[in-house]
C-alpha cells in the first residue's frame, strides 16, 4: 500500500515534507494503520516518530489525521482507506517531530475544568451513593480517552486554543455537572459564561464526527448551554 | 456566597441568547410578510403603501430591523474575535461596523416614519 506521511524534525528540517513509503501490507501482518506505521518504523525507517502504546483504544495516544480526518491509529482499518493513505499530525497542536505534538495547551484546557469530583458535604462513613440512574447520566461522558481527536479538529479551538476550552474539556466539564455526587455545578457553570470558554463552540459537530469512541461532545455542549440558561432565568 | 451565572462575566450567554431571540423574531416576521405576499394578489405601490401605514407594521419592522441589527454584531463581534487577531485593526473594524449599524437604525426610523 502506498504512504504519505507528514515528516518534520525541528533539528535538521527546515520545514515539514510529505514523505512516500510503499509497505507490503499483507507480508508484514498489517490490519490498522498503526501496524503499517510500526511495520514502516521497524523495517524501513526507524527515524520515523510516533506515540502509541496500548494499540487498542484505550489509551488515547496515537491520534492523527489519516486521509483528512482525525482518529487513532490503532483503531482504523487499512481496508476502510483509500490510497495514497495520507498521513498528518493533529492539526492546530504545535508539532514536536513528525506526528508526536505538543498536547500541553489541550491538557491545560481539560484542566481549567476542574475534571475531579467536588463536593463540600461532610464525607460519608463509606462512599456517596449513586441510584443506577443517577450513574446513567455518565453514560456517554465518562468514556473519553483525552487523545485530542474532537478538539484538534474543531475550527473554533484552532483559533482560539487559550481561550476555548474545547470539545474534550467541556465535555469533562459537563461530566461532572451530571454528577449527582458533585455540588459545584453552580461553580462550574459560572466560570464558562464568557464569549470565549464554552459559547465559542457553534455547534459544527466535528467533533462528533471525529470521535473515536462514539461520543457526541456537542450534545454536552448543548446541555451545558441549557442547565445555564435555566439557571439564569 | 453560591456562586451564579449571572455573577460573573456572562456575556457569552447574553450574545447566545440575543442571536436565539432575535432569530426567532426575525423567522416569524420575515413568514408573516411572506404570507401577507401571497396572499396579496396584487402588490402595487398603494398596497405595500398602506400596509406600512399601519402603526403596528411599522412597530414589527423596527423590531426586526432591530434584532437583525443586534444578530448581525453578535455575529461579527465573534468573527473578528475568531480570525483579526492584531487589536487596532480589530477595534476599527469593530467601530465600522458598529457605526454601520447604528447609522442602519436610523436610515431605517427615518424611512419607516416617512411613510
Amino acid at each position: 500500500m502506498q504512504f504519505s506521511i507528514y515528516r518534520y524534525n525541528p533539528e535538521t528540517d527546515k520545514e515539514p515534507y510529505m514523505q512516500e513509503y510503499q509497505l507490503d501490507t499483507e507480508a508484514n501482518n498489517c490490519y490498522m494503520v498503526l501496524d503499517a506505521l510500526l511495520a514502516i518504523k521497524n523495517v524501513m525507517d526507524d527515524t520515523l516518530t510516533l506515540r502509541r502504546s496500548c494499540r487498542e483504544g484505550v489509551c488515547g495516544s496515537d491520534g492523527m489525521n489519516i486521509n483528512g480526518k482525525n482518529g487513532l491509529a490503532c483503531t482504523t482499518h487499512l481496508s476502510t482507506l483509500k490510497e495514497p493513505i495520507v498521513i498528518r499530525p493533529l492539526p492546530g497542536l504545535p508539532v514536536i517531530r513528525d506526528l508526536v505534538v505538543d498536547m500541553t495547551q489541550f491538557y491545560k484546557q481539560y484542566e481549567s475544568v476542574k475534571p475531579y469530583l467536588q463536593n463540600s458535604d461532610p464525607a460519608p462513613a463509606k462512599e456517596r451513593l449513586q441510584s443506577p440512574e443517577e450513574r446513567t447520566k455518565l453514560d456517554g461522558l465518562y468514556e473519553c480517552i483525552l487523545c485530542a481527536c474532537c478538539t484538534s479538529s474543531c475550527p473554533s479551538y484552532w483559533w482560539n486554543p487559550e481561550k476555548f476550552v474545547g470539545p474534550a474539556g467541556l465535555l469533562q466539564a459537563y461530566r461532572f455537572v451530571a454528577d449527582s455526587r458533585d455540588t459545584q455545578t453552580n461553580e462550574r457553570l459560572a466560570n464558562l459564561t464568557d464569549p470565549f470558554s464554552l459559547f465559542r463552540c457553534r455547534g459544527i459537530m466535528n467533533c462528533v464526527d471525529v470521535c473515536p469512541k462514539g461520543l457526541n461532545p456537542t450534545k454536552a455542549i448543548n446541555q451545558l448551554k441549557e442547565l445555564m440558561l435555566e439557571e439564569a432565568v | 456566597m453560591v456562586k451564579s451565572v449571572l455573577s460573573v462575566n456572562h456575556q457569552g450567554l447574553t450574545d447566545w441568547l440575543i442571536q436565539r431571540v432575535s432569530a426567532i423574531v426575525m423567522t416569524i416576521y420575515s413568514l408573516g410578510l411572506l404570507a401577507y405576499l401571497v396572499v396579496q394578489s396584487e402588490m402595487d405601490y398603494t398596497a405595500w403603501h398602506a400596509l406600512f401605514s399601519h402603526g403596528w407594521m411599522k412597530l414589527a419592522t423596527l423590531l426586526f430591523i432591530l434584532c437583525l441589527l443586534f444578530h448581525a454584531w453578535v455575529g461579527m463581534w465573534t468573527v473578528f474575535t475568531d480570525y483579526i487577531k492584531p487589536f487596532l485593526l480589530r477595534f476599527i473594524l469593530q467601530l465600522i461596523v458598529f457605526l454601520s449599524l447604528v447609522s442602519f437604525f436610523f436610515a431605517s426610523l427615518l424611512i419607516l416614519w416617512g411613510v
